[in-house]
């Protein structure tokens, strides 16, 4: 039992990522062409021919294989759809990152994409079996905001004190967006105007939620050992990990709701597999699920990036900020760019290529050694989470 | 000896200004608040809370009957969702005394000459804005648990028919009509005073030999003839509560009994197209006051009461429309979805909510035992407001609640519009309705309210 660092490493050689935002004039097909065709120019010479098998990740855009294969006119290849919630980008590209080590494939894409404006509504509207009626009915927000009044009551601060927190939060991923040409929100917002927005949720206004957004991502995968021929600078994978955890907090008396085990076992496991024993140090820069601001904050505990009851302080610190000692969020995160589900684990992944490429402008991270890409399905006690380690060093 | 051996009222949370309506309409004058349901109340949620606090402790009854001009649906029975939700097992047969204000008197005769039966009857009333129906209704439901052993046994019943048009109603319709009131004085006060007559002749009583006399005549004006034909004393102090409609005579004479001591006679007299009059004396086994009065509740805009009624539509939020549940899966769970059923595992103990055949804490698979939550203790865990909820009256209020020796599940928190929740408040389960779907399918929930007596 255990799981494993990949035997055959594998390695990222070209990928892309579409502006995020409401794409009024671009269909799910518009954005899917765009990312592929992108990740594929980003490498040195792969053609779609080239590629051996796909995966898709959608939540809600499409069914089948067939929503990547009907737009790019791939014809017999193997193609998966994936989902898994809102982590159902970052699933995609651990399944794909399997098939190519695994060495049934030697060129692979991971493809993630959205189109979410076209529902017409606030929010998301998730995908639900027919049922008794009788599941709690809480909106996403009210779901997360569970957490604000659970951990000051955990740590005996007030929920002043975390909301302090996740305002900063939101003030530092507005700012990073602020710089990124991709993102859906580009505007720095005053800690002042976030503070002072009316409740959604909770303590939760929108500025504590991430956007409803459209928008595709892609990489191009490959063995490690053949990376080289097809760029000059790819991106190895250290670490993959999943946890999906029972799904019966909810119904536990046990539970508290500001703990996200899912998320630090996922950590864990990805520690192991890529050698790292102190993260707080070793982790250079995070891309993390912040749909919300507390999920954020409480996410530097489970990822081992802040001790215990510590988090809404060393946010407040600036610890997290991009100039801070563990920049966390530099693209600006879920909050600037909104949540196409299939495509966020993707577009996390896509910053960690541009930064160590060198190629992230002004959001540019100092050498970078590891970087470490955190991307969550479903609501606390209700959870999956995914982890990948990255680094421009082969493992 | 057949008579009433349990008896119980429940009047929603929410008040009504009466002051209020004629303000926003701007003509009349009114004095008084009026008991109304919640927005996610029904007549059927209303029986089940009556029916539970009537069933309270005793054993089953064969029968129940159950009776409102506002049946939640129609073909389909409301009475079978109050038998299960009020936990009365299947055996227990249950019928609709659906549409006529009668239908009360008619239950509760039904039952009497039934036996051991409960009789439910429930009632919201509205009309157009600004009707009398609105100013003087009020919304409320009553129990009466009838059996071999009476708090009041019954001594004598008569009943006349009449038709005539005084009220009516189409079925779905806001508003119900009525002819003129002279009309309604003439027929109605001829009737009261024979069924009246018949009733003490059968029982061979003089009127003066009442202790308390219940009246309930949804038209205002023959109720006060018919008043001054009795004492003061044996009518009670006058109430402010308003005419429940088919649950009126309940509601009056669970009030009445409350008053009553062993040894009285009562007389309910009830007359909607016709009249029917009983005579009950309360025996040694009565212990007094149920605490059947109607306590303060909370107030309710105008506004917010309209919308509630359906009078005042407001533009929804930019999310998907309510989806039903499903009839198959409503089946299969309707223990839970119903009566509050949970699995207790065998196990370890936990109290799984939603019973699962694989319990969440030890994983021991089919070691479920049915088991009602609905009297266990239970606190709030943790809490929030909801502003982007499905619900129709935002914020919701939402609570993860842990019951007493376990077991935990997030519900709607209920009669508490404007109230601030902490954690470790006591709440108690109720009945509700979540939403009525696009299909008419009405998603019948439990949820919680602020525990009674709690403040």
């Amino acid at each position: 039992m255990g799981t494993h660092a990949l035997t055959n490493p594998v390695a990222i050689v070209g990928m892309a990522c579409t502006r995020f935002g409401e794409h009024w004039d671009r269909s799910v097909d518009d954005l899917l062409v765009e990312a592929t065709h992108g990740a594929l120019a980003a490498t040195d010479g792969v053609t779609l021919d080239d590629v051996d098998a796909f995966w898709l990740g959608s939540m809600i855009s499409g069914v089948s294989g067939l929503t990547l294969t009907r737009p790019l006119n791939i014809s017999h290849k193997p193609v998966t759809r994936v989902e898994n919630m809102c982590a159902t980008g970052s699933e995609t590209f651990r399944n794909a990152c399997y098939a190519v080590s695994s060495g049934a494939y030697d060129v692979v894409m991971a493809v993630g994409g959205e189109k979410l404006k076209d529902a017409g509504y606030s929010g998301l509207e998730m995908p639900s079996v027919p049922n008794d009626g009788t599941a709690p009915n809480l909106s996403a927000p009210a779901m997360y905001s569970m957490i604000v009044p659970a951990y000051a009551r955990r740590y005996g601060i007030s929920e002043d004190e975390v909301k302090e927190a996740m305002t900063h939060i939101a003030w530092k991923n507005h700012g990073n967006g602020a710089l990124n040409p991709r993102a859906q929100f580009r505007k720095a917002m005053a800690k002042e105007a976030i503070a002072g927005a009316p409740a959604l949720a909770g303590r939760l206004s929108v500025f504590d939620c991430s956007g409803v957004a459209d928008g595709a991502a892609a990489a191009v995968i490959v063995r490690a050992e053949d990376a080289h021929r097809y760029s000059d600078r790819p991106l190895y994978v250290h670490a993959l990990a999943l946890d999906a955890g029972s799904g019966t907090g909810r119904n536990d008396s046990d539970y508290d709701y500001s703990e996200l085990s899912e998320a630090a076992r996922s950590s864990q496991e990805a520690y192991a597999q890529a050698g790292i024993t102190d993260p707080a140090s070793q982790i250079s820069l995070a891309e993390v699920h912040d749909c919300f601001t507390p999920t954020e904050m409480v996410l530097m505990e489970e990822l081992g990036f802040s001790e215990r009851g510590k988090a809404w302080r060393d946010v407040l610190d600036g610890r997290f900020d991009r100039d801070g000692a563990l920049p966390v969020n530099v693209d600006g995160g879920l909050k600037s760019f909104g949540h196409p589900i299939g495509a966020s684990g993707l577009r996390m992944l896509f910053e960690m290529w541009l930064q160590f490429r060198g190629e992230a402008g002004e959001r540019q991270v100092a050498d970078p050694v590891y970087g470490l890409v955190q991307n969550q399905g479903g609501s606390p006690g209700d959870l999956v989470s995914a982890v990948t380690i990255v680094s421009d060093r082969r493992p | 000896m057949v008579g009433i051996e349990e008896y119980a009222v429940y009047v929603p949370t929410p008040r009504l200004e009466r002051a209020a309506i004629t303000a926003a309409l701007g003509a009349g004058r009114a004095r008084g608040a009026r008991p109304v349901a919640s927005y996610d109340e029904d007549t059927t949620t209303m029986a089940v809370a009556a029916a539970r606090q009537a069933l309270a402790g005793a054993g089953p009854v064969e029968s129940l009957w159950f009776a409102t001009t506002r049946p939640a649906y129609l073909e389909k029975s409301n009475a079978s969702t109050v038998a299960v939700a009020a936990g009365l097992p299947p055996e227990t047969a249950a019928y609709d005394v659906g549409g006529a204000l009668r239908g009360g008197a008619g239950a509760l005769r039904a039952g009497l000459a039934a036996g051991a039966a409960l009789v439910v009857s429930s009632d919201v009333r509205f009309g157009l804005p600004g009707s009398a129906d609105e100013l003087g209704g009020a919304d409320a439901a009553a129990a009466f648990r009838l059996g071999p052993d009476p708090v009041a046994e019954l001594v004598g019943s008569a009943s006349i028919t009449s038709e005539f048009l005084d009220r009516w109603r189409e079925p779905g319709d806001a508003r119900t009509r009525t002819w003129e009131e002279r009309f309604g004085v003439e027929e109605y006060v001829p009737l009261v005073q024979r069924a009246v007559d018949d009733v003490l002749g059968r029982c061979e009583l003089k009127r003066e030999q009442l202790d308390h006399v219940v009246l309930s005549l949804a038209h205002p004006r023959a109720l006060g003839v018919v008043r001054s034909t009795f004492d003061a004393a044996q009518l009670g102090a006058p109430d402010d509560l308003g005419y429940a409609g088919a649950a009126d005579l309940g509601l009056r004479l669970a009030a009445a009994l409350d008053r009553a001591r062993p040894g009285q006679l009562v007389l309910a007299v009830c007359a909607a197209d016709g009249a029917d009059a009983f005579v009950f004396r309360v025996t040694e086994r009565h212990r007094g006051s149920r605490g059947s009065e109607v306590g303060a509740g909370q107030p309710v805009s105008y506004a917010d009461f309209l919308t509630w009624r359906g009078l005042l539509p407001r533009e929804p939020a930019r999310r998907p429309d309510v989806k039903p549940p499903v009839p198959p899966a409503s089946r299969r769970t309707a223990a839970w979805k119903f009566a509050f059923v949970a699995g207790r595992c065998t196990s370890c103990g936990y109290r799984n909510l939603p019973p699962r055949r694989v319990c969440l804490r030890c994983s021991a698979q089919d070691s479920c035992e049915p088991v009602s939550m609905v009297d266990v203790p239970a606190r709030v865990a943790t809490f929030t407001d909801d502003w982007l909820s499905e619900s129709v009256q935002l914020p919701a209020k939402v609570v993860a609640v842990d019951f007493e020796g376990g077991g935990r599940f997030e519900f709607e928190m209920t009669d508490a519009v404007g109230r601030e929740v902490a954690i470790g408040d006591r709440v108690q389960p109720t009945f509700r309705l979540a939403s009525i779907a696009g299909n008419g399918v009405r998603n019948y929930v439990w949820k919680v309210r602020p525990q009674e007596g709690d403040s």
